[in-house]
């Protein structure tokens, strides 16, 4: 038994203590829109918030979840698409098959959160996450869009939209 | 069900083969009005069927109708683009519809070949997608015509308003729609398509139609399929390639509630099913399974590498192109050059692994499947089922990428058959782990390359030999395709034809040959195919040989390029765009690369740099590519930058290495993937000649790493022979 504070809602699930947060998300609590890519935190397909941190929900167990935890997903990132990052990505056409964007766009929302004018070396190191399509560039461009945005930085510190 | 007669039963094989061949002859879409509203395909809102490529709804929303498959590339709305040019209808107002497999076949294949490979998304069907576009504007513009009792030849089109000029008087698409779809269809070879230099909607750098769902995590990929009832499958195959079951301990999972069986597949697998994914994976963890090796446990990249380097002293080849003696001629050289070239297995890795949804019961087979082969995922589907095509239905989802894993093999499906067979009426989501995706690929086949050229006293190429020793894709896949032991497809780039994959230099003397020497391990297409390895080969050696002509590795290639103005058109365009010959940052060095294949004409020019302790940077990469007919500019560059990553990522760390007969790099954290601190700047060049149809998905692919290794090679003064580049040490 679990209690998950997942974009604004609290979601009491019955599962195995070590089951890694993202099937959690994905099969107990029905979100699919945070994905499967290694389960070593590797890819990052997975990313979430908590807390405002953006972490690999692959690997933390839902045991290691405390119950204050405030766990955003990509589905609670905004209501309607509107997180500067989303526009941003929307404007750049990042996207090609999309599997990954989830986590990337949720790790480029962290990082705008902590640095709302980050550099290319900034965008280096926080954006880690793979993707086989290979839309580096387009997401390096669309970071940099969405913080020059006018809402840029500060409209990324959301706290999740209840889904 | 009445049985269908075995004539004209359409069997597996043959529905399999036919998804294969040229659509050519067949007159597609347009015969819509006189098939059964009944067979018609279901359209999720209401709107009138003007052909099969064209829905249109009383409020104008023009839904046009996908057959193939999109994962990434841009096709859905690079072909939506080419027949909205034809219709003249709003953009504004299109929306797209992917068919599936079992519509296509009720209705003897309207939509052609659903198969998505080899780049052909686009370049193969441009022709009747366009003429099911202009065929739908023609019946509207006549129902518009007969409403009115005027002449069709008085009314003019634009954004599907339809306008009389004359009286005055305009109507729309949605308006006509319904008396348009009870027309004849005109006969296709009567239309005249546009000139594509009076393109309005393709052509141009559109915003593309599916990138919505993709950015709040609403868009279902087949991994995220829920159905009621749903179980979840979890499967481990024999880790080393044709090894079988021996035996697995149940005892050691019993008393796990979740646990709803554990099955043998196909005797080399062995599945849990429980009632979520997680826990079927856990439990499958947890089970001791004992394997039978079987022969090929002895295998390693050694004994691959001394297979394949014996290949070099076979006295017979599998296929050869040659002009003149080449042989004789480098013998009689004033200079030889000589070199061993390496490139090793590769696995896909898409991001979202393979799964596959099945749904089996008495009298109907439902699969939900990742596919880049819509109708042979049906054809494996009625395989595996036992039960006839016409009983079985794929449904659709893009797939999180494909890169040629999800064509023709179909593996997946077939397990998730099996093992969903155990639960009749009951959807089973089989899902691999991404150890299992790694471990049990179709990789891109292993090869080594001796090359041979002979030069003049003043530095001319007078003799060039290729012998590339390697796996066969055709012996492993389709050996129906290896005619009198030659299989030529290993060759591809090489061809001594324009059209598809032609060499593009001329020498006195040249000999280009294959020789089969397969291994233990699958092998398949992997984006690009055959071009990556043989552009390797073939544009690092030129440099090489260059060099030794004491001659500008550009200038060597254009004298050797007299033949092939397209060719060098792309060539001279890239060194053009990166200014080739002029002044660079210190420490900053170039790299060129041209290469043909899926009929378009690529090159690069890429600038690196290379640290004293031997760490390489790759800085900007410049593409030029001539696709014939650019169907979407922006999209287009969205690939190049895409082959600069995923064929960047081969060259830097791509390696699956064989131990005991199976693979040992299972997860990312061994197969390495470039990430985006080490992508360089990319700048896409496109110079179309509007005389052909090519590809854009993996053309470039091919000449970003030959680039790379040149222009390391110019760092270095070394040449790079074998990849990936992680295991080379570059000072």
């Amino acid at each position: 038994m679990a209690k998950l504070n997942i974009n604004g809602r609290v979601h009491n699930v019955q599962v195995e203590p070590e089951t890694p947060l993202l099937w959690v998300i994905r099969e107990q609590v029905g979100l699919t829109g945070t994905k499967y890519g290694c389960g070593v935190a590797q890819c990052g397909a997975c990313s979430v918030h908590i807390n405002g941190e953006v972490m690999r929900s692959c690997s933390i167990r839902v045991s290691d979840v405390k119950a204050g935890d405030k766990i955003v997903t990509i589905e609670g990132l905004s209501a309607t698409s509107s997180h500067p990052v989303q526009k941003a990505w929307a404007a750049i056409d990042v996207p090609q098959c999309g599997y990954c964007q989830s986590g990337q766009i949720m790790a480029a929302a962290a990082l705008l959160r902590k640095n709302p004018r980050p550099t290319d070396k900034d965008i280096d190191e926080a954006m880690t996450n793979i993707c086989r399509c290979g839309t580096y560039q387009r997401i390096r461009a669309a970071v940099h869009l969405a913080a020059d945005m006018p809402t840029g930085g500060k409209a990324a510190a959301v706290t999740g939209h209840k889904v | 069900m009445k049985n269908i007669s075995s004539k004209t039963k359409l069997s597996r094989r043959a529905f399999v083969v036919g998804t294969t061949a040229a659509t050519g002859g067949l007159s597609l879409g347009f015969h819509m009005p006189a098939v059964a509203a009944t067979a018609r395909a279901a359209t999720a809102n209401e709107g009138a069927e003007v052909n099969a490529w064209v829905v249109i709804k009383p409020d104008d929303t023009c839904i046009i109708r996908i057959a193939r498959t999109e994962m990434g590339q841009g096709t859905r709305t690079g072909l939506a683009q080419l027949v909205a040019e034809e219709l003249e209808c709003d953009w504004k107002k299109v929306t797209t519809e992917s068919i599936t497999p079992g519509q296509n076949l009720s209705r003897k294949r309207v939509w052609g070949e659903m198969g998505t490979g080899g780049s052909r998304g686009i370049r193969t069907s441009h022709d009747y997608v366009r003429r099911g576009g202009a065929a739908a504007r023609i019946m509207l513009l006549q129902a518009a015509a007969d409403h009115w009792k005027i002449p069709v030849g008085e009314l003019t089109v634009s954004d599907g308003i339809i306008a009389h000029t004359a009286t005055k008087r305009t109507t729309s698409y949605g308006k006509v729609a319904a008396a348009a779809a009870k027309l004849d269809a005109p006969d296709p070879k009567s239309i005249t398509l546009k000139d594509p230099r009076d393109w309005k909607i393709a052509g141009k750098a559109i915003k593309r139609l599916d990138t919505a769902d993709k950015l709040n995590g609403s868009k279902i990929y087949a991994i995220d399929v829920k159905l009621p009832g749903m179980l979840c499958a979890a499967i481990k195959v024999c880790p080393v390639f044709g090894g079988t079951v021996k035996s697995y301990d149940e005892s050691k999972i019993a008393g796990r509630p979740s646990v709803r069986g554990v099955f043998k597949v196909k005797e080399t697998g062995v599945a849990v099913v429980a009632d979520t994914w997680y826990r079927a994976k856990s439990a499958l963890d947890a089970l001791p399974i004992v394997w039978d090796d079987a022969a090929n446990a002895t295998q390693s990249d050694a004994t691959i590498a001394a297979h394949l380097r014996e290949g070099f002293e076979a006295t017979t080849n599998n296929g050869d192109r040659r002009n003149g003696d080449a042989v004789q001629a480098i013998a009689g050289a004033a200079k030889k050059v000589e070199a061993i070239y390496s490139t090793p297995f590769l696995a896909h890795a898409t991001m979202e692994p393979m799964n596959c949804t099945a749904k089996i019961s008495a009298d109907r087979a439902e699969a939900w499947v990742p596919s880049q082969n819509s109708e042979a995922s049906l054809a494996a589907l009625s395989e595996a089922s036992g039960l006839p095509l016409d009983k079985c239905e794929v449904l659709r989802s893009d797939p999180g990428g494909g890169f040629g894993r999800r064509g023709g093999s179909q593996d997946y499906v077939h397990q998730a058959v099996a093992i969903a067979k155990n639960f009749p009426n009951t959807p089973v989501k089989l899902i691999w782990s991404r150890e299992e995706d790694m471990a049990h690929d179709f990789y891109r086949p292993i090869s080594q390359a001796k090359m041979a050229a002979g030069l003049d006293e003043q530095g001319n190429l007078v003799g060039l030999h290729v012998r590339i020793s390697g796996q066969s894709i055709n012996a492993f896949a389709n050996p129906a395709l290896v005619s009198g032991g030659r299989d030529m497809r290993q060759l591809q780039g090489y061809d001594v034809n324009p059209g598809e994959a032609q060499l593009g230099y001329a020498a006195p003397n040249m000999l280009i040959e294959y020789v089969m020497r397969n291994t233990h391990v699958p092998v398949g297409p992997w984006r690009g195919v055959n071009t990556n390895q043989n552009a390797v080969y073939m544009e690092c050696f030129m440099d090489e040989v260059a060099r030794a002509a004491g001659k500008d590795p550009l200038e060597f290639r254009r004298s050797l390029m007299g033949n092939f103005p397209k060719h060098l058109a792309v060539l001279n365009a890239a060194a053009e765009k990166a200014g080739w010959g002029q002044p660079l940052p210190a420490g900053v060095h170039r790299g060129i690369a041209q290469f043909n294949g899926y009929a378009t004409y690529s090159a690069a020019v890429a600038e690196v740099s290379v640290s004293d302790t031997g760490k390489l940077k790759v800085h900007r990469l410049v593409l030029a590519v001539n696709c014939g007919h650019p169907v979407n500019t922006d999209q287009i560059a969205a690939q190049c930058e895409g082959s600069v990553a995923y064929g960047l990522t081969a060259a830097l760390y791509g390696e699956c290495p064989v131990k005991d007969g199976r693979m040992t790099s299972l997860n990312f954290d061994t197969y390495e993937i470039m990430r985006l601190a080490e992508m360089p700047k990319v700048e896409t060049v496109i110079v179309p000649t509007y005389d052909f149809w090519g590809g854009i998905g993996e053309p470039t692919i091919a000449v970003v790493t030959p680039a790379v290794l040149n222009a390391i090679h110019a760092a270095t003064g070394k040449p790079v022979r074998s990849l990936p580049l992680k295991n080379v040490m570059l000072v």
